[in-house]
Formats: structure tokens, sequence, C-alpha cells
């Protein structure tokens, strides 16, 4: 027998009330290990308007590619005070902005590393259900990357923040909901 | 390491598109180019628990906020968040918000010309039980009008924030009455195909959960994607 999964409805305009006591924009906690890292980026809709009610959830191992989590039986080092978990809003500019530890590599299908990564849900009135993405790092291992070489090529840069021309030692990532340079999303059937 | 069993895919028809031409902020907001379909790996059938200190911080009954108590009728809403396979999912966070029974937000953006209550905020968080249980006390909220389309109305309805035990398993959602009689005429609620899995979203009246001379209960199950068996191949 199986049960049937309740169907997404959306997030709507009004999840600050419920949702805010959750927000997390700083996961690199004092004492934990690891590069630091500040990636900030807008949502755009389809006319290229920045999105001021957006939701996005972030989750990642720790640098030593090891995630705080039951299912992850790698025999890597737990960060204490490290959870992988981050909630940011956009501002009213569709802006959003966080600070964290740059994930190690972990283990992807069949046996391949993947290059760091992030993985990200994005909320917002208008969908219906969540937009999953990824956020890579410019880093030489993105090449062999089992995830990224699904996409095509001329949208992989889409799943890649780059060193920030406005804010040095910044990272940029956008997300993009339609249009040339739409992010890539993915279907994880849900 | 081998490859990872993934979480089901739903049922056809049962979770909505991103796309939904009645709900008109979609049109801007869905994504135009397909998904691109990926494996599973560790970095989707892990995710955020939430230990037993968020739990004391729970807020359980919303009508227990501020100094007084807020106007309107008050219920219980309560449930069990199971997963596909019938397993109960025992401590995963339950996040709700709400409008009041007015049918406005306590919100900045909300400006819908009805009254606020000093004395209710409508937003409540728990983890659930062992048993995969949670129940929250609140207020019925109030239908309200938005700019969808001419005459537009939202049914009463309560959000519902959950996580589950992985990355996958998140689901955002919306809790609905018995009869209300905006149900057919409202965009969200038919954006899922399948009239079954809509109507898992209307909670059910509950003599059960009912305290007598004190307030109705409601009854509303979340069911979570379910972990496959096996991993599968590769496409």
């Amino acid at each position: 027998m199986s049960l049937q999964a309740t169907t997404s409805q959306t997030v709507g305009p009004y999840f600050k009330i419920g949702l805010q006591w959750l927000n997390r924009d700083n996961l690199a906690g004092e004492g934990v290990s690891g590069e630091q890292v500040t990636i900030h980026g807008r949502v755009l809709d389809g006319d290229g308007v920045p999105v001021p009610d957006a939701l996005i959830e972030i989750w990642q191992a720790n640098a030593h590619g090891k995630y705080a989590h039951p299912a992850d039986s790698q025999d890597r080092p737990l960060e204490k005070g490290f959870l992988g978990y981050g909630r940011i809003p956009t501002n009213k500019s569709g802006a959003f902005r966080f600070t964290t530890i740059k994930p190690g590599s972990v283990p992807g299908p069949d046996g391949k590393e993947q290059a760091p990564h992030i993985v990200v849900s994005i909320f917002m009135r208008g969908l219906l259900k969540r937009l999953t993405t990824r956020v890579y790092f410019p880093d030489s291992r993105n090449a062999a990357d089992p995830i990224l070489n699904l996409v095509e090529p001329s949208r992989r840069s889409t799943l890649i923040a780059r060193n920030a021309a406005t804010r040095p030692g910044e990272l940029e990532w956008n997300v993009v909901l339609q249009g040339p340079e739409e992010t890539v999303f993915f279907d994880l059937g849900l | 390491m081998k490859n990872v069993a993934g979480y089901r895919a739903p049922y056809p028809g049962t979770q909505p598109n991103h796309l939904h031409p009645p709900y008109v902020s979609s049109i801007a907001r869905s994504p135009s180019q397909p998904l691109v379909r990926i494996p599973y790996t560790l970095s989707e059938v892990t995710g955020p628990s939430f230990g037993p200190e968020l739990g004391s911080s729970a807020i359980q009954d919303l009508t227990k906020q501020h100094k007084g108590e807020p106007l309107g009728e008050r219920i219980i809403v309560s449930g069990r968040v199971l997963d596909e396979n019938s397993h109960p999912q025992a401590n995963t966070l339950v996040e709700v918000w709400q409008a009041n029974a007015a049918g406005r937000y306590f919100h900045e953006v909300d400006q819908h010309d009805a009254p606020l209550d000093p004395n209710f905020t409508g937003c409540g968080h728990v983890l659930t039980d062992s048993e995969g249980r949670y129940r929250f006390v609140t207020i019925r909220p109030g239908e309200y009008p938005w700019r969808n389309h001419h005459n537009a109305w939202r049914p009463a309805h309560i959000h519902f924030s959950l996580f589950g035990p992985a990355f996958s398993t998140r689901l955002v959602t919306q809790m609905f009455f018995p009869g209300d009689p905006l149900l057919p005429f409202d965009p969200i609620f038919n954006c899922t195909a399948d009239e079954k899995a809509r109507n898992h979203l209307i909670s059910v009246f509950d003599w059960e959960t009912t305290v007598p001379m004190h307030a109705l209960g409601y009854r509303f199950d979340i069911i979570l994607r379910g972990r496959d068996a096996t991993p599968m191949e590769n496409e």
C-alpha cells in the first residue's frame, strides 16, 4: 500500500510571519573550519523585474564534505555548530546575501565525486511548488561534476557563482526565472 | 559510494505544474525551460533536522501569543505527518501561518480593508511527536479578496511548511476547510489536476479532537514523499 504525497501549494505573499523566525543568512559560526564565502544575487522574474517576496533555502555539506544528517555514513568529521541550513528572504530590491563555508566535495552517482555545491530551494508567490537548483563555486572540479555534465554546456554557467565585480571577495549568483539567461532548475519529482 | 535510493515520483496529476495561467502570478514566475532531470545524490537525500532546542521555542497555541484573546472562532487543527510508505515522521518541523478571523494578515504588504487583531499574529511552529502528530490551537481564518481576477476571493486557509527527513521531502502547502463555497473558484486550490489530491487539502471536521465547550477540531494529515526501496539506475 502506498499513500499519496500531499499536493504542494504556493507559499504566497505573507510567508514572512510564519517563517522569519528561522531566517539564517550566516552559516559560518565561530570555530567552524573552512573557507568563508559570501554569496549575493538577485531573483528576477520573466519580465526582468526583481522579486521582492522570494524565499531561498540552502542546504550543504561542511568543509570536509560531510552532511549533518544520519543518511551520510561517510567517515568524515562533523563540525560542531554547523548545520548546513540557511533561509534567506529577498529584500525589497529582490536581492539576497548569505555567508557560509565553502563545502567540501561529496560523493555522487557511480562513485564519482561531485564538485563543491549548495542545493537550493526557491519559494515565492506565483510558484505553486518550489524550484530546486544548485550553486557551484569557481572551481576546477566543476569540469568533471556529474550533475553539471547533465546540463547543456551553454546553460551550466547559470549554476556557478562568479567573483563579483562590485563587491570584491564576494561571489555573485542570480536566480533568473525565465528567458535567455534562465537559471537551470532541476526535476527532483517535486 | 554506491548510488543512493531516491524519493518516489508523484502520481500523475497529483502535483501542480509551475505554470498555471488561471493563477496569474505564475505566468512571469514559472520557468520556461524544461526542468533538468538529475539522479538523487547524497545532497538530495539529506536535509536539515531541527532538534529539541527548537521545540522549546515552539508556538502551538496561536491564541496565547498576546495579552488578550484574539477575536474569532477558536479551533484545534491537528493531524499526523506520514510518508508515502505510511511511516510516521517524528520530530519534523511544522510551521503555520494564516490570516486573522477578519481575513487580514499581520504583514505590511496586506492592505485589505479589514481590521488587524492586536491579539493575533497568526504564526506557529512545532516539532511532531514520536508518532508524527502535531496540534495547533488557533482561530478560524477569514476569507479575503485578492487581485488575481475580478471579484477574486481566497477560501479560508492555513499555510503549512514541512521539512521531513531530506531536501527532497520539503513541502509547502495550504489547508482548507470543509464546505467552503469559494473552493470551486480558487485557482490556487484548483491548480492540481487530480481531484482526490486536491480534496486531501481540505481538513476534516473531527469530533475526536473537538473539546467540549471550548473549540471545534479539524484534522489535517500530511503525507511527505516516501523513499524508493532501491537505487534507480542512472539514466
